[in-house]
């Protein structure tokens, strides 16, 4: 029970690592001056999760992590990187996990198949109830 | 047909159950590792975090010897709790380099005063960069370089008395 309880409170206290008081990343805050690149940043950074607060995207974070995420990839789509490399980056660090854009790995597969199966589970019904209709 | 279709309901809440059931003996692991273990530490050169500490290039952790890599703040509270096991574990004979994260010198400074400094090199990541390349999401973090500069392991957390005997064993294993 006891070692229950540590347990517990150690989950709990694993989000709660205190974050500095240092000021944020240049770019943490700040638009990119030219528009058509901060859009592609702020797409890109409203599908990369935020790792110190595991429900959010870094875009909607007040993480000092995420804040230095947003200035990583602001800064490197300056620099011309595309964001899908950006992407391809950070899942080589830390796993499909950090993205919350699906991809087409064999896991998902299922997930990507669903709507065509309900659709055609729905299909099914509606013919069998177009039969009994036609019948009565 | 229709009989048996009658317990599907039935059948479906029991796996429900069952699922989260699961689920609450079972709980997610919710500790992101770096994809990073056992390829190449990333190219990096960070300034010194410390007055009394060269700085630290990722180039010198490939020296030939396993070495620690250790990953704090001092603004981080189980860092301050870990400083005795590395104190141990520099006793024992283990190479230690540390990266300081969102950190400035004077505080660094007071912190190693505080903890002690068990550190040969230490690099200043003032704005996580070099800890989002490593692929590691918080501090205290541990990561062994064996000789040729590879990420051998990940030590998530901080490191418990009761950890160092194994960190030591990985150390060896990683020479």
């Amino acid at each position: 029970m006891k070692a229950l309880i540590a347990l517990l409170l150690m989950l709990a206290s694993a989000p709660v690592f205190a974050q500095s008081a240092l000021p944020p990343a240049p770019y943490a805050n700040r638009q990119i001056a030219d528009p058509a690149l901060e859009r592609k940043a702020k797409a890109l950074m409203e599908t990369i999760r935020c790792l110190t607060c595991q429900s959010q995207s870094i875009a909607d974070s007040n993480a000092s992590m995420a804040g230095d995420m947003r200035s990583e990839i602001r800064e490197r789509i300056m620099h011309g990187e595309q964001p899908e490399a950006i992407r391809t980056w950070l899942i080589s660090r830390y796993g499909d996990w950090v993205s919350y854009e699906p991809t087409a790995a064999p896991i998902l597969w299922p997930l990507w198949a669903a709507p065509l199966v309900l659709l055609g589970l729905g299909l099914l019904l509606l013919r069998g109830r177009i039969k009994k209709k036609a019948r009565s | 047909m229709r009989k048996l279709l009658i317990w599907l309901p039935l059948v479906l809440f029991l796996g429900f159950i069952a699922l989260f059931a699961s689920g609450l003996f079972q709980p997610d692991d919710r500790i992101i590792h770096s994809r990073l273990v056992g390829q190449p530490l990333p190219a990096f050169s960070l300034p010194a975090a410390a007055s009394d500490r060269p700085p630290l290039a990722s180039a010198q952790l490939a020296t030939g010897q396993p070495r620690l890599l250790n990953t704090f703040a001092s603004w981080c509270v189980p860092c301050a709790a870990e400083a005795p096991q590395l104190e141990a574990l520099q006793k024992a004979g283990a190479q230690i380099d540390g990266i300081a994260i969102r950190d400035a010198r004077a505080d660094v400074d007071a912190f190693l005063k505080r903890n002690g400094n068990p550190y040969a090199r230490i690099g200043l990541d003032a704005r996580s960069a070099v800890q989002i390349a490593l692929g590691s999401s918080g501090v205290p973090e541990t990561f062994i370089i064996d000789g040729k500069g590879r990420i051998a392991y990940q030590h998530i957390g901080d490191i418990r008395a009761d950890d160092v005997p194994m960190i030591l064993d990985r150390l060896r294993a990683a020479q």
